[in-house]
């Protein structure tokens, strides 16, 4: 049969990502709508426990090499490149995490095809599929049209419900080999996080410092505040890339996903790959100096200010309070 | 070693962000372009790994507004010599960017087995880091991206890289030179540099030019549109005076049971 859609597994350290449901949820209505056939991509070994929940997909293609469940973009992209030939696929989607990262890109240079990436949402128009991606911080939507009915899709993670993917049955089974290529690089080890001084993941409330903290000593006022309500302090990327505050309280896409009774986002931009980490929050405050902050558009609560103002009152009225 | 880093100059998007009259780019008018937060850590760790392992720094940048100012800096840091490109090509988009560069190490720069090209991770405008895969491929080249940490074997002319991934694992790679690395975060934070220096480095240093003929690359996309995302209006928006709001606060506080 002509033309099919490939989902890439994404799984990590014999876990599979939810991403990976949200994917074949989403593969399966544009598969439906192109009347073309879903194919799920695993690649690595020992992941044969999960090959019953990709039931959605009309096959599973599988290389069985436990090179590739931890390889150079490069590698997985070569053997990606031969299934994508063989099943004559018009798209593949892949997940836009930092498991899968370089996959897309690399394979679009190997295959000539175009790469869209940070996909939010899709949609078939005129026979063509339209990816609507997030830029520029989650400032800007754009509509990209795939012309060539052809390409690589990479999803944000979180754009799709990952129930309309989990699909309980069998399908088909087709073992394809690894080609036959050497590798300059290889993977040594995983590198577990250090143990950190409190773990953000368990704690109920979170008073989070982004960007506008603009100083290591304002990190103080957050402190201040923690002292009277509790909880921990967390951070966006620039912080920690700032040396301010140890790894273990980044919130983010590298980070930890967590899911506080109250995150309290003091300077957060708001940009995606920290909103992916905590977007699940009980109660979300954001205090941002921009209005066009997309913080705004996911915290239940917004406050245009500049945080040295509020915060520092809000700790003291609080502390009398007490 | 011998370490290249490229550059990209990104729109700030502190600033507020127009869409064009075609609706198919950003408004350049209201723009103010600033060096890639992730290039400036490429810079920081093609520094960091000269002062251990010796070797030269190559900084080669794109002509565009404010750039010198991010190449003088560079050279305030440690780097040895700073390349300015200039192409009379409308392309921005990374496959485009990463043929250009392509040309610059074939045509312009001796390449061999101590060589490391480094470039930032990922951009406001490049999101997964192409740039550098895009790069990698058209030379045949390794590549990581997503790194925050290089290691230099001399006898084995390899590095071994320490990349992330989620939840603060992070992986060790090892791999031969030359390789492409996106750097996502230095070993260290940029070291500051007093602007009396960067003065001064300006006053005596220089950029060298060269001029890149341009050449088209096939894209199969089409933008058909940009948009500024609805307003969830999920966040309700607490205002008044600062007593005002951190009352509000407080009420909202008690409310849910924070406190």
């Amino acid at each position: 049969m002509k033309n099919s859609i490939l989902v890439l597994v994404e799984h990590f350290q014999g876990a599979v990502a939810d991403i990976t449901y949200e994917m074949l949820g989403a593969g399966r209505k544009i598969a439906d709508s192109l009347n073309v056939p879903l194919h799920a991509v695993v690649l690595g070994k020992g992941l044969n426990e999960f090959y019953s929940r990709f039931g959605i997909a009309d096959s599973i293609v599988t290389v069985e090499d436990d090179r590739l469940n931890m390889a150079a973009p490069g590698m997985t992209a070569d053997v990606i490149k031969n299934i994508f030939l063989l099943k004559e696929a018009s798209y593949i989607f892949l997940g836009g995490t930092n498991i899968t990262s370089g996959v897309g890109p690399s394979l679009s240079a190997r295959l000539s095809l175009p790469l869209v990436n940070f996909c939010k949402n899709l949609r078939i128009e005129e026979g063509k599929l339209v990816v609507t991606s997030q830029l520029f911080g989650g400032k800007i939507l754009s509509d990209t049209i795939l012309s060539d009915g052809k390409g690589i899709i990479s999803v944000y993670p979180g754009s799709f419900p990952a129930e309309n993917g989990k699909v309980v049955k069998t399908p088909v089974i087709e073992d394809t080999t690894m080609p036959a290529l050497q590798y300059k690089s290889s993977f040594i080890k995983f590198i577990e996080p250090e143990p950190g001084d409190v773990d953000i993941t368990k704690e109920n409330i979170l008073i989070s410092v982004g960007r506008g903290i603009e100083t290591s000593d304002n990190i103080g006022i957050a402190e201040d505040l923690m002292e009277v309500i509790g909880g921990a302090i967390a951070a966006s990327r620039p912080v920690i890339d700032q040396g301010w505050l140890p790894l273990s309280r980044q919130v983010g896409k590298s980070g930890m996903i967590v899911k506080p009774k109250l995150y309290f986002a003091l300077g957060i931009s708001g940009a995606p790959e920290h909103v992916e980490g905590m977007k699940d929050s009980e109660l979300i405050i954001a205090i941002n100096k921009d209005s066009t902050a997309p913080i705004f558009n996911i915290a239940h609560y917004g406050i245009c200010a500049d945080l040295q103002d509020i915060i520092p009152l809000l700790t003291d009225k609080l502390k009398l309070k007490k | 070693m011998n370490i290249v880093v490229f550059l990209k100059m990104v729109p700030d998007v502190v600033e507020e962000l127009k869409i064009s009259d075609d609706g198919k780019n950003l408004d350049s008018d209201w723009l103010r372009m600033k060096l890639n937060e992730c290039d400036e850590h490429a810079i920081e760790e093609a520094i960091i790994l000269k002062e251990k392992f010796g070797g030269t720094v190559t900084v080669v940048g794109l002509d565009a507004p404010e750039i010198d100012e991010a190449f003088f800096i560079a050279l305030a840091k440690g780097a040895d010599k700073v390349v300015r490109i200039s192409c009379e090509w409308a392309e921005t988009r990374s496959p485009g960017i990463a043929l250009l560069y392509s040309r610059y190490l074939k045509d312009f720069f001796v390449m061999d087995n101590q060589t490391l090209i480094l470039s930032g991770s990922q951009a406001i405008d490049d999101l997964e880091g192409e740039m550098v895969y895009y790069l990698a491929e058209i030379l045949n080249l390794p590549v990581f991206g997503v790194i925050t940490h290089v290691e230099f074997d001399s006898a084995k002319n390899s590095v071994s890289l320490v990349k992330e991934f989620s939840g603060g694992i992070r992986g060790e790679f090892e791999t031969e030179l030359p390789a492409v690395l996106g750097i996502q975060a230095a070993e260290h934070p940029p070291r500051y540099i007093p602007i009396a220096k960067i003065r001064n480095i300006m006053k005596t240093a220089s950029i060298e030019e060269i001029e890149i003929p341009p050449d088209g690359v096939p894209s199969g996309i089409e933008i058909s549109g940009l948009f500024e995302p609805e307003a969830l209006g999920k966040a309700e928006m607490i205002e008044g005076s600062n007593d005002e709001i951190t009352q509000r606060i407080i009420d909202i506080f008690t409310e849910k049971g924070i406190i």
